[in-house]
This record gives structure tokens, sequence and C-alpha cells, in this order.
């Protein structure tokens, strides 16, 4: 197969490059989840992966993580990179007594002093007493936030950071991940279910549907008028519009029904 | 008055009550109670063919315990059968394969009843030594991997990615409820052992708010229960082991009584 994948736009400087994953390739009970995957990330910039539900962005996080291995493709992470890690499920059992306070504590090396800045920066210091599986859905975000930062990491790895979140709290997490970066200025990898709407900080959007669909930058939600009306003013810094410039279609299975097939199968 | 053997007893299960609780309460919390009946189930084989083969029975039983949890760790990642599926049939097949290898040799049969429920008032110095020495190294290590596997237990991917090795700290785990359940049996048998291990974990829940006090809780139950059905063993002349755990159940349903009764004071309010 010809490499005819577009080069990602703005590739970044290689001495700024956290994370490099080329021609990556999965398949998992016989479908192919990944055909031919490009993917960087660098210090200070947020790629924001989206795509439909079972498009295989879980499973192109999970090899960036390092958690499983690709069939084929390079994996390449800088040598003792530090990477925050916010997983899309989690869920601790019932039988297992733990306080937000004391799962803070499990990032290793996490002094109190950090821990309560970092419990301040995501506003659930007064939760840090409550039980794990009081939390709700919210909170419960802020707190494995809480936990991915107390690692200092040079990476931030976000699944699904604002799901189950309501528009408002979602903004205010948008925020969040903002000044993170800005204060850390670490890389960060965020995932997205949202396929038109993605976090306004964004550098790169990378549209994935078992192979890279198309990439590029979001427009500010001011250029989207129609946007603007339906989330209201406070959207404007915060989130932004993704256009996609697809040159295919997938079927309902996700194969490619049309185009000249550029980056598919 | 208290009997050379009464104390020995006493002393040993405390003992093991004390590595039984903290390791329990991982065993709860990973959802792994029945692997600790499937260990102890194979412990007779392991004194079968000790017998057979005539070396020591604590190397026999560990040496089955550690074969088996290595087996377990091996079958865990296939996907056919679920987990609890395979635990049972391994469990109730090493039990019989043991029973039967038992029949050979007859000087076993005579103590099977022992084996199986336990006789913790038989307890010799040399096995204080073993209880003492296994445990200790045991809550050693467990202290030790402590934030590893309380990480892994809280959420495995993200312990993952944040550099923690699930391999390694999984076999150690499976290593240290080998040991644990091969010293346990000592006290209450290879029928009751994941009780002693279970029960008083169970029973610490409901009081404890981090998973290190319920650990502690756990140990401090566990060693109550050990008392309190040793004493009820001596005075009601009830058989040891399973006094022992019936004190346990007691102290669980106890728990339970008392958190229904603050919940309805709670509503009543």
């Amino acid at each position: 197969m010809p490499d005819d994948t577009p080069p990602i736009e703005r590739v970044p400087a290689a001495a700024d490059r956290l994370l490099q994953l080329d021609d990556i390739h999965l398949a998992r009970n016989g479908r192919q989840l990944l055909n031919h995957v490009h993917l960087s990330v660098a210090a200070n910039e947020i790629v924001t992966l989206i795509g439909p539900n079972g498009a295989g962005k879980t499973m192109l996080v999970r090899i960036a993580l390092g958690l499983i291995l690709p069939d084929s493709g390079r994996v390449e992470r800088r040598p003792g990179l530090n990477i925050g890690y916010m997983p899309q499920h989690f869920h601790v059992e019932e039988t297992l007594p733990l306080t937000a306070r004391r799962f803070l504590q499990l990032a290793k090396g996490a002094a109190e002093q950090d821990l309560r800045a970092a419990a301040a920066e995501v506003g659930i210091e007064h939760l840090l007493a409550q039980p794990l599986h009081g939390l709700s859905g919210g909170e419960l975000q802020r707190t494995l936030l809480a936990r991915a930062i107390l690692r200092r990491p040079q990476l931030l790895v976000l699944d699904e950071p604002v799901r189950g979140v309501d528009m408002t709290g979602q903004m205010e997490l948008y925020d969040l991940i903002a000044r993170i970066r800005r204060r850390l200025g670490c890389g960060v990898l965020m995932v997205s279910h949202d396929l038109h709407i993605v976090m306004a900080a964004t550098d790169r959007v990378i549209c994935l549907n078992h192979h890279i669909c198309c990439h590029g930058q979001p427009d500010t939600v001011s250029e989207h008028p129609e946007y603007l009306a339906l989330f209201g003013p406070l959207s404007k810094e915060r989130l932004a519009v993704y256009q996609h410039r697809h040159d295919h279609r997938h079927d309902l299975h996700g194969e490619v029904v049309n185009g000249n097939g550029r980056g598919a199968r | 008055m208290l009997h050379d053997f009464l104390a020995r007893a006493l002393i040993g299960g405390l003992g093991i009550a004390l590595f039984a609780g903290p390791l329990g309460c991982f065993i709860l919390w990973r959802r792994m109670a029945y692997f600790g009946d499937a260990l102890s189930h194979s412990a007779l084989l392991g004194i079968a063919l000790g017998f057979l083969v005539g070396i020591d029975l604590n190397l026999g039983i560990l040496g089955i315990c550690i074969a088996v949890a290595l087996f377990l760790l091996a079958l865990q990642r296939q996907k056919r059968l679920t987990v609890d599926t395979l635990l049972v049939i391994l469990s109730h097949s090493a039990l019989s394969i043991g029973l039967v290898v038992a029949s050979f040799t007859p000087s076993l049969q005579i103590d099977l009843t022992a084996y199986l429920f336990g006789d913790i008032l038989a307890i010799a110095p040399r096995d204080l030594i073993w209880i003492y020495g296994g445990g200790g190294v045991v809550l050693a290590i467990l202290i030790k991997m402590w934030r590893s596997l309380l990480s892994l237990t809280v959420n495995e991917e993200l312990a993952r990615a944040e550099g923690i090795n699930a391999e390694v700290t999984g076999l150690i785990f499976m290593l240290l409820i080998a040991v644990a359940v091969a010293l346990a049996m000592k006290a209450v048998g290879i029928l009751l052992v994941s009780a002693l291990l279970i029960i008083p974990a169970a029973t610490a829940r409901r009081f404890a708010s981090t998973p290190e006090r319920m650990a502690v809780l756990a140990a401090a139950i566990g060693a109550a229960s050990v008392f309190a059905g040793l004493f009820s063993s001596l005075k009601l002349d009830t058989p040891a082991g399973p006094s022992i755990v019936v004190a346990a159940a007691a102290l669980f349903v106890l728990s339970l009584a008392s958190s229904l009764v603050s919940r309805q004071s709670t509503t009543a309010r």
C-alpha cells in the first residue's frame, strides 16, 4: 500500500515532540480498527481527536499510552515522558472505601501541599473527605483531572473529559484544561465524541474513523453565528467549530464507500 | 490457667488473622473471593503428594498453592471461559483429586478431618515459626507494594499509564495469597480458609473510610474471631476451626445489624 496519507499540517519541531505514532495498524477480532494512522503531540500543544463511536479513538489513545501494542507501526514517546491520564471509564468498587483525598495521594510522591493546590485548581477542596463513589460525574472528572496534574505531566491524555457533563460544566472544564496547559506547558491529547464542537484552545483536530479522515484547525464559534446562538455568549472563548473536509464517506459499518480513497484501506 | 497447646493455638491464630485481614481486603476489592477457595482446595493435593513423596507437608502445600496460583494467572489470559467458571472447575477438581490421592495413603485418611477443618489446637512450636516467619514476609511485601497494588485495584489502566507494572504486581499478589492460604490452613483447615480471609474484611468495610483503616480493622476483627472462637470451643467443646468461622460470621451479622439500625435512626430523624 503506497503511503499516501496527507502529512499533518504544522508538524511540530522534533525537539518539542512528546509523542509520535507512525503508520499504526491494529486489528481486533478480525476487524481492522486502526489503519495507517499517524499522530503526534508536541509540548504546549492541544490535539483533539474526534470521531464517531467505535472509530478506534480509545484504542489509539491506549496505544499512545503504551497500554497495548499496535500490530504494526512505530510508537515513539520521549524517553522518561511523564504522562497524566484521565480514563474514559472510571468505576470504583463499592467494597473499596476511598476518599477523594486518598485517591489523589495515590499519585506518586504527592505532597499534601501539592495535593491541596491541585484540588484547589480544579475546585474540589470541599470534596476531599468524600468517598469517590458518592461524587457526581462532573466532580469525579475534576478529581481525575487533579490526579493527572499532580504528576506534573509533560503530556496530559484526556479520554472524553466532558462526557456526561452539562454544557456549562463542559465550558468550565475546557477553561480549566486550557489554564493547566498554559501553567504546565504540557502537551494535551484529548478525545471527544462530539464531531463538530471542540475546545477553543485546540491547536489541531484529527478526525478518526479507523483511519484519519481529515485534520485541521477549528474555527472560532464567532464565525458561526448559529452555534453562538445555540450555546450562548459564554461559548465564545471556549468552544470552536470544526469543519470536516472529507473526500469520502463511510457506510454504517465504517467502510469507505466513495471518494478517491485517500487514506482509506 | 493457660495450657501450652491453647497458648500456641491463640498465638498462631492471632498471627494468621494479622496477615489474613489485609490480604482479604485486597481479595474483596479485586473480586477474587473464589481464588482463595481454589488455592486452598488444591492444598489437599499438596498434602497428599507430600505424604506420598515424603517431603515436608508445609513445602508440599506451598508448592501446590504457588503452582495453582501461576496456573490461574495464565488461565485469566484466555477469554473463552469466564474466570468464575474456571475457578469452580479448578477448585473442586483439585479437592477431589486431593481426596482420591489421599485414599492411597492410609495414614492421611485418619487425619483427613483435621486437614479439611483445621486443627488449631494441634499447632506445634515449629508451625508458629512458619506462621510468623511466613506471615511476616507476606505482610512486609504487602506493605512495600501497597501503593502500586492499591493503584492497580482502583483503576488498572490509570495505574499502568502512570508506569506501574501490572504483570509483576499481579503475580506477586497471587503468590502472597498462595502463601497466606498455605499458612492459614493450620487454623481453620482447607474448606474454611477463604472464610478467614473474606469475612473479617467484609465486616470491616462498614466501619472504614480508607483502605488502610479497613485493612487494620479486618486484622483486628479476624483476631477477635480467633479469640472468641477458641474461647467458645473451650467452653462448649465445639470444633475449634469452625467455631472461629462462626465467630467471624457472627461479627459480620452484627455489623450488618448495626448498619441497619444506624440507617433507620437517620431516616427517623
